[in-house]
C-alpha cells in the first residue's frame, strides 16, 4: 500500500497523487504518442476512432456521470457538431475556427435543450432529449438545401498547420491533441466549483440547493458543457467519416454512448477511457467472430445491436461500477493481499427510493 | 367524410399505443420502473402469436389466449430474473436495463424469424365494412373493440379482485402493503406479467394493420410519449395519451408538410413536458423533501 504523506496544500490539487502515477501516465503518453511509428493506417484510423468516442464520452460522462442527468439524445449533438462543422468549412472558414464555432454552437443548443431539464427529473429528461434527438434528425433530413436530405453531404478536405488532415497520421495526433486537452479540461472542471457543483446536484437536488447551488444554472451549465464537448467530437467524427448522412446518427448512436458510460464506468474520466476502447473494440471482435463461428450464428441480423445490450444487461447485474469500478476492485486485492474483505464493495440493498408524494 | 375517416384510422392506430402505454403505466405505478422494452415484448408477442397461428395452425381464440399466457409467464419471468436484482438501484439503471433488454429481443426474434415481415392469419385482416361512405376495416374495429374490453376487464380486476386490490396498495406504499402481509415481490412479478400480457395483445390486434417484424417494437417510444401525456401513473390518461397522438398523426399527415407526422408525436411530448409535465390526468405530484 501506497500512503501519500501531504507536506503542502499544493498536493491536494496536483493533478497527480505521486511519482507513481506520473510515471505511468508518462508512459501512456510516450505510447500514445509512438504509435504511428509502429501500427499500420487501418490501426490508426480505428485509434482515432476510440480517441472521438472518448471526446464525446468526456462530454457524456460530465453529463450522465457526474451531474446525474441522463440523456438519450447525444447523438443529435454528434450530429449538430459534425454537420455545422462540414457546413463552415464549405463557406471557407479555416478548420480553427470552424471546430470552436461548431463546438460554440452545440454548447447554445444544449443550452436550449437544458432548459426543459430543469422540471424534469430521470425517466422524463431521458424521454424528452430522445424526442428531440428525434426531432433534430428529422430537421437534418428535411432541410436540404443546408444539409442534403438523405443523399447527404461531403465533409470539405481541411488542413491543420497546412497538413492535410486526410492523411492517417496527422488525423491520429490531430484527434490525441484534442483528446488530451479535453481530458485536462474536465479534470480541472471537476475540481473547480462548477463541477463540485455538478456532483451536489448528482447526490441530493435538495442538498445542493440548501448549500446554495443554483439548481437551474448548474443543470443548465451541465447540459451545454456536455453538448459542446460531444459537437466537437461531432467535428472530428465528419472528418473519420468523410460523408455525412442522416443515418450516421440514429437513436443507436446515442445508445451506444450511453452504453460506454456505462460499461466504461460511471463517474470516472478513466471510465470514458475504458468505454471508447470498449466500443472501438467491439465491432472488431464481433466481425472476428462472424468469419470464426458457424455461419447460422454469425449471419444473425441485428447481431451487434442484440450483443451491445446483453453487454448492458449484464454490466448493470454484476458490475454496475463498469469496468472502471472492476479495476478499483484488482487493485484493492493487491494492495490489501492477504486481508482483502470481500464484503468491501457490497452493494446495498435498500427499499426503493420513491419519488412520489403519497 | 375524409375527417371522420381519418379520425376512425387515428383512433384505431391511437388504442394500440394506448395499449402499449398502458403496460408502461402499470408498471411504473406498480414498482416505479420504466419498462423501455414494453415495444419490444408487443413484438415477440406478435411473433409467438404467428408461430402459433401460422405454424402450428391453432384455431384464433386459442391462439390469442395461449399467447397472453405464454407472454405473461415470459414477463414474470424477466422481472425475477432480470429486474429483481435491481431493487434499490436507481431509476436510471432500470431504464438502461430495459434499453439494453429492448435489443437483446430484438436480436432474438431477428434470429428465429428472420427479418422479413410476416402477416398473422387473423380473421379480422383484409374485410372490410361501409358506413354511409365510410370505409372501415375489421381489423381496426377489432383494435378498438379489443382496447376497451381489455380496459374494461382491467378495471373490473383492480376494483373488485382481491389480487388486483393488493396491487394498488403495493402501487400506493410498498413498505406499508409489505407490512399488511400482502406478498409484494409476487404482486410486481404478477404485474409485469399482466404488462406483457396487454404488450402481446396489442401485438396480436396491430398485426393485420402493420406487418410483423423484428423492428416493429420501435413503435414503443410512440407509445411512451403517449404515456407521458397522459400523464404518467394514470390507466385512463394512457388510453387517452395514446389516442391524442394517434389521432394528431393522422391529421398532421394529411394538412401539413409531408413528413412532419412522424416527428408529431415528439413535438406534442415536448410540448407537454414545457407546458404541463405531469401530464393531463396528474396523479404522481414530484416529492418536495
Amino acid at each position: 500500500m501506497r500512503f501519500v504523506l501531504k507536506t503542502n496544500y499544493g498536493q491536494d490539487v496536483n493533478l497527480f497523487l505521486h511519482g507513481g502515477q506520473r510515471f505511468w501516465y508518462g508512459l501512456l503518453a510516450v505510447v500514445a504518442l509512438a504509435a504511428p511509428l509502429g501500427l499500420d493506417t487501418f490501426y490508426l484510423g480505428e485509434f482515432a476512432l476510440v480517441y472521438i468516442w472518448a471526446i464525446a464520452g468526456v462530454g457524456l460522462m460530465l453529463l450522465v456521470g457526474y451531474t446525474g442527468l441522463v440523456s438519450l439524445g447525444h447523438a443529435a449533438f454528434l450530429a449538430i457538431g459534425a454537420y455545422s462543422h462540414a457546413v463552415l468549412l464549405e463557406k471557407g472558414v479555416p478548420f480553427f475556427v470552424s471546430v470552436p464555432l461548431a463546438t460554440a454552437f452545440c454548447a447554445v443548443v444544449g443550452y436550449i435543450v437544458g432548459l426543459p431539464a430543469l422540471r424534469m427529473t430521470g425517466i422524463y429528461l431521458a424521454v424528452a432529449t430522445l424526442a428531440f434527438e428525434r426531432i433534430a434528425a428529422w430537421v437534418i433530413e428535411h432541410w436540404e438545401s443546408v444539409t442534403g436530405g438523405h443523399f447527404g453531404m461531403r465533409v470539405p478536405e481541411a488542413q491543420v498547420f497546412g497538413l492535410p488532415l486526410d492523411t492517417p497520421v496527422t488525423f491520429y495526433y490531430l484527434c490525441l491533441v484534442v483528446l488530451a486537452l479535453c481530458l485536462l479540461a474536465a479534470m480541472n472542471l471537476l475540481r473547480s466549483p462548477t463541477g463540485r457543483a455538478f456532483i451536489a446536484v448528482r447526490d441530493s437536488e435538495i442538498s445542493a440547493q440548501s448549500m446554495g447551488i443554483d439548481l437551474a444554472r448548474t443543470k443548465c451549465s451541465a447540459f451545454a458543457i456536455s453538448a459542446g464537448f460531444t459537437g466537437l467530437a461531432g467535428s472530428l467524427f465528419a472528418h473519420k467519416i468523410g460523408y455525412l448522412a442522416p443515418d450516421a446518427f440514429t437513436v443507436q448512436t446515442s445508445i451506444q454512448l450511453l452504453l460506454m458510460v456505462v460499461v466504461g464506468g460511471l463517474g470516472s474520466l478513466h471510465g470514458v477511457i475504458y468505454g471508447a476502447i470498449f466500443l472501438g473494440l467491439l465491432p472488431q471482435v464481433i466481425a472476428f467472430g462472424r468469419d470464426v463461428l458457424p455461419s447460422a450464428i454469425g449471419e444473425i441480423p441485428g447481431l451487434e445491436p442484440g450483443l451491445f445490450g446483453l453487454i448492458l444487461v449484464l454490466f448493470l447485474i454484476f458490475e454496475p461500477l463498469g469496468i472502471y469500478g472492476r479495476w478499483v476492485k484488482i487493485r484493492l486485492w493487491f494492495d490489501e493481499f492477504p486481508l482483502y474483505r470481500k464484503a468491501t464493495y457490497k452493494r446495498q440493498r435498500s427499499y426503493l427510493r420513491t419519488e412520489r408524494v403519497r | 367524410m375524409e375527417v371522420l375517416q381519418l379520425l376512425i384510422s387515428g383512433v384505431s392506430q391511437g388504442c394500440v399505443y394506448g395499449l402499449i402505454a398502458l403496460g408502461f403505466v402499470l408498471i411504473y405505478k406498480a414498482t416505479e420502473m420504466v419498462n423501455f422494452a414494453q415495444g419490444d415484448i408487443m413484438m415477440l408477442g406478435a411473433f409467438v402469436a404467428f408461430s402459433l397461428g401460422n405454424l402450428a395452425g391453432l384455431p384464433f381464440v386459442v391462439v390469442f389466449v395461449l399467447t397472453l399466457v405464454i407472454m405473461g409467464a415470459l414477463g414474470m419471468a424477466l422481472e425475477r430474473g432480470l429486474l429483481r436484482p435491481m431493487i434499490g438501484e436507481p431509476p436510471f439503471a432500470v431504464l438502461m436495463l430495459t434499453i439494453g433488454l429492448g435489443f437483446v429481443i430484438r436480436a432474438i426474434a431477428g434470429a428465429i424469424w428472420g427479418n422479413q415481415p410476416r402477416a398473422l392469419d387473423s380473421p379480422f385482416a383484409g374485410e372490410i365494412v361501409e358506413l354511409g361512405g365510410l370505409i372501415i376495416g375489421y381489423e381496426n374495429i377489432a383494435i378498438v373493440v379489443g382496447t376497451a374490453l381489455l380496459c374494461a376487464l382491467l378495471f373490473l380486476f383492480f376494483r373488485f379482485t382481491r389480487i388486483g386490490i393488493a396491487m394498488q396498495a403495493a402501487s400506493q406504499n410498498q413498505l406499508a402493503a409489505f407490512y399488511l402481509g400482502i406478498p409484494v415481490k409476487r404482486v410486481f412479478s404478477l404485474v409485469w406479467g399482466i404488462s406483457a400480457a396487454i404488450a402481446a395483445a396489442a401485438g396480436i390486434l396491430v398485426a393485420p394493420v402493420s406487418l410483423i417484424d423484428p423492428l416493429m417494437g420501435l413503435v414503443g417510444i410512440k407509445a411512451f410519449a403517449a404515456a407521458i401525456v397522459g400523464g404518467f401513473g394514470s390507466l385512463p390518461g394512457a388510453i387517452v395519451g395514446g389516442l391524442i397522438i394517434g389521432i394528431a398523426e393522422q391529421f398532421v399527415g394529411l394538412y401539413l408538410p409531408a413528413g412532419l407526422s412522424e416527428v408529431s408525436a415528439f413535438v406534442i411530448l415536448l410540448a407537454m413536458l414545457f407546458l404541463r409535465p405531469e401530464g393531463i390526468f396528474a396523479t404522481l405530484q414530484q416529492k418536495k423533501v
